[in-house]
């Protein structure tokens, strides 16, 4: 239906586009953020309803009933996701959206006239098949159903280096010759790129290559707008491409990492690769209820959560043993590391989950200079967070990664599964000194029996 | 539209884009970075308008299928989103569910 005269419909998109605007500065502060996401959705929805009433769309019926099946499939999935496994699923949808990128401007190859369209078609078909392949290779390792280690092969920067070369010289007939076979050619080469991009990153960077990713399909669609010659698609696309871009660096800037290490890191070597190697040096274990003595007659407790608490699915326990250490008058805080989870900002979401007042959760720099006067800090399945190697070993691999400061509490209590070390492979010096109780096994287990004993004091 | 004007659109919306998301405080990494994924799932809009141009069967097939992956992306994204910030602002109602 041609319903929208051209000037309609360039407001509409214009109007819409602020939307998205608003969308992505409401989601910058903790208050705003979910109306604006509601606003982005809005702009989505003024979107969709402006490009049916302004375009000759044809095979309307059809269309609408696969957005139909892609909601039936989606809304479950996003409501009923267990929230220690949402990275996966923002990884999968951001994966999808490449995809879809990339097939409509492969689609468009026909229509595209100029040298500039060209390039810009050449381009979507290339980034969006990367981020559809490397979106899947991240779900896959982050779902655990493949390694997260780095996956290595002899030569594989050669292999590397030869698929993008090709993908140039297709990229290049793409551009020159316009026929679809380059193109789906371009696809296939597009697709192994991701995965080769995404198979050497170890599991505790995965989450930046997920941003990462992110921004790239944010600027496939760009191109695609530029392809379709749609405002809405270019400027949307083009705020993600920015917006994802600056997040990667601030994410890779909170654990310490540069975004080009944790890509050709395991070409050289030099990636998160990790040893198991278990050291014999004493350390001093306890029986829960030595743990639930130290906590209950502490006057304050910082709780520093981590992965290991995650994937016990532990907040719930954890929130549980603050309402009963506070209701003996004693102050509890989380300490939340930049990272701790599996993706910045992640352990909040978990610890408001089990419904833990967004106040008790407190970020790195603000709770660093408490841990002098608290009495115990109790970490929970977390481990390089807190490895003062950071600090004082040049050379190690989180050296530079800003730690929270646990071991000036007067007694470090660590719960973990093992002795065996964390996700950087690095020994951590604290679980030896004198003040450090270790207490084994599953974090929702220990702190289950740790609750009862408090309970019981 | 020509190209001198998508190009302006394009390098102003750069400048949005960094401007907007700066100084974000770490707690809000997930929510924005599920946030700005479900905004790029506007590229619906683009599948919409090649499957309603399609005029082979082969070519709507495809366009059909990248209808579906973007509705998946726009509107998985958006509600992921919107799960994820329940949990910040929902702290006082929930207490008393959990006693049911």
């Amino acid at each position: 239906m041609n319903l929208l005269s051209p000037e309609i419909t360039a407001l509409a998109y214009l109007l819409a586009a602020v939307f998205f605007i608003l969308a992505l500065k409401g989601l910058s502060s903790p208050k705003s953020a979910r109306g604006g996401n509601l606003l982005g959705a809005l702009g989505a929805v003024i979107g969709l309803a402006v490009v049916f009433l302004s375009n000759e769309i044809n095979n309307i019926g059809l269309i609408l009933g696969v957005i139909g099946v892609g909601a039936i499939i989606s809304v479950p999935a996003a409501r009923m996701v267990q929230m220690t496994q949402m990275p996966q699923l923002v990884a999968l949808f951001n994966g999808v959206g490449g995809g879809a990128a990339a097939v409509v401007a492969l689609l468009e190859l026909i229509h595209a006239d100029s040298l500039g369209y060209l390039i810009a078609v050449a381009f979507t078909v290339f980034v969006g098949s990367v981020s559809f392949s490397g979106s899947v290779i991240t779900f896959l390792k982050l779902q655990e159903l493949m390694t997260s280690r780095p996956v290595t092969f002899p030569g594989q920067q050669f292999v590397m280096g030869g698929v993008v070369l090709v993908a140039l010289v297709m990229a290049y007939l793409v551009i020159t010759d316009g026929a679809m076979n380059w193109a789906v050619a371009l696809m296939i080469l597009g697709l192994a790129t991701g995965v080769l991009v995404v198979l050497p990153v170890g599991g505790a960077d995965v989450p930046i290559v997920i941003s990462l990713l992110n921004a790239l399909t944010g600027l496939a669609v760009a191109a695609s707008g530029l392809v379709l010659g749609n405002t809405l698609l270019l400027v949307g696309g083009t705020l993600v491409g920015a917006s994802g871009t600056i997040l990667t660096l601030e994410m890779a800037k909170a654990m310490g990492r540069s975004v080009s290490n944790i890509i050709f890191g395991a070409f050289k070597g030099g990636s998160t690769a990790g040893s198991t190697e278990v050291s014999d040096r004493p350390v001093r274990s306890g029986s829960a209820e030595d743990v639930a003595i130290l906590l209950g007659y502490a006057n304050k407790v910082i709780i520093v959560p981590g992965y290991g608490l995650a994937v016990a699915q532990a907040q719930h326990t954890i929130a549980e043993l603050r309402t009963a250490l506070e209701s003996k008058g004693i102050e509890v805080d989380f300490a939340i590391h930049p990272v701790a989870g599996r993706m910045p900002g992640h352990m909040n979401v978990l610890l408001a989950e089990a419904n833990v007042p967004y106040e008790a959760l407190l970020e790195m720099d603000e709770v660093n200079p408490q841990f002098k006067n608290a009495d115990v800090a109790l970490v929970v399945g977390a481990n390089d967070v807190v490895n003062p190697a950071a600090k004082t070993t040049q050379g190690s691999p989180i050296y530079g990664m800003p730690i929270l400061d646990a071991g000036e509490a007067q007694q470090v209590v660590f719960l973990k599964r093992s002795m065996r070390p964390g996700f950087a492979g690095i020994e951590n010096d604290l679980l030896y000194e004198p003040n450090t109780t270790l207490l084994f096994g599953d974090a929702k287990e220990s702190l289950t029996k740790v609750l009862t004993a408090v309970k019981a004091l | 539209m020509d190209s001198i004007t998508l190009l302006t659109f394009f390098v102003l919306s750069v400048f949005v884009g960094f401007e907007v998301v700066s100084k974000v405080s770490s707690t809000l990494h997930t929510p924005l970075m599920s946030g700005a994924n479900a905004i790029h799932g506007i590229i619906l809009v683009g599948a919409i308008i090649v499957a309603g141009q399609a005029e082979d069967p082969f070519t709507l097939g495809l366009a059909l299928f990248a209808v579906l992956l973007a509705t998946v992306n726009l509107v998985g994204g958006f509600v992921v989103t919107d799960r994820m910030l329940e949990m910040f602002s929902g702290k006082k109602k929930p207490v008393k569910e959990e006693a049911k």
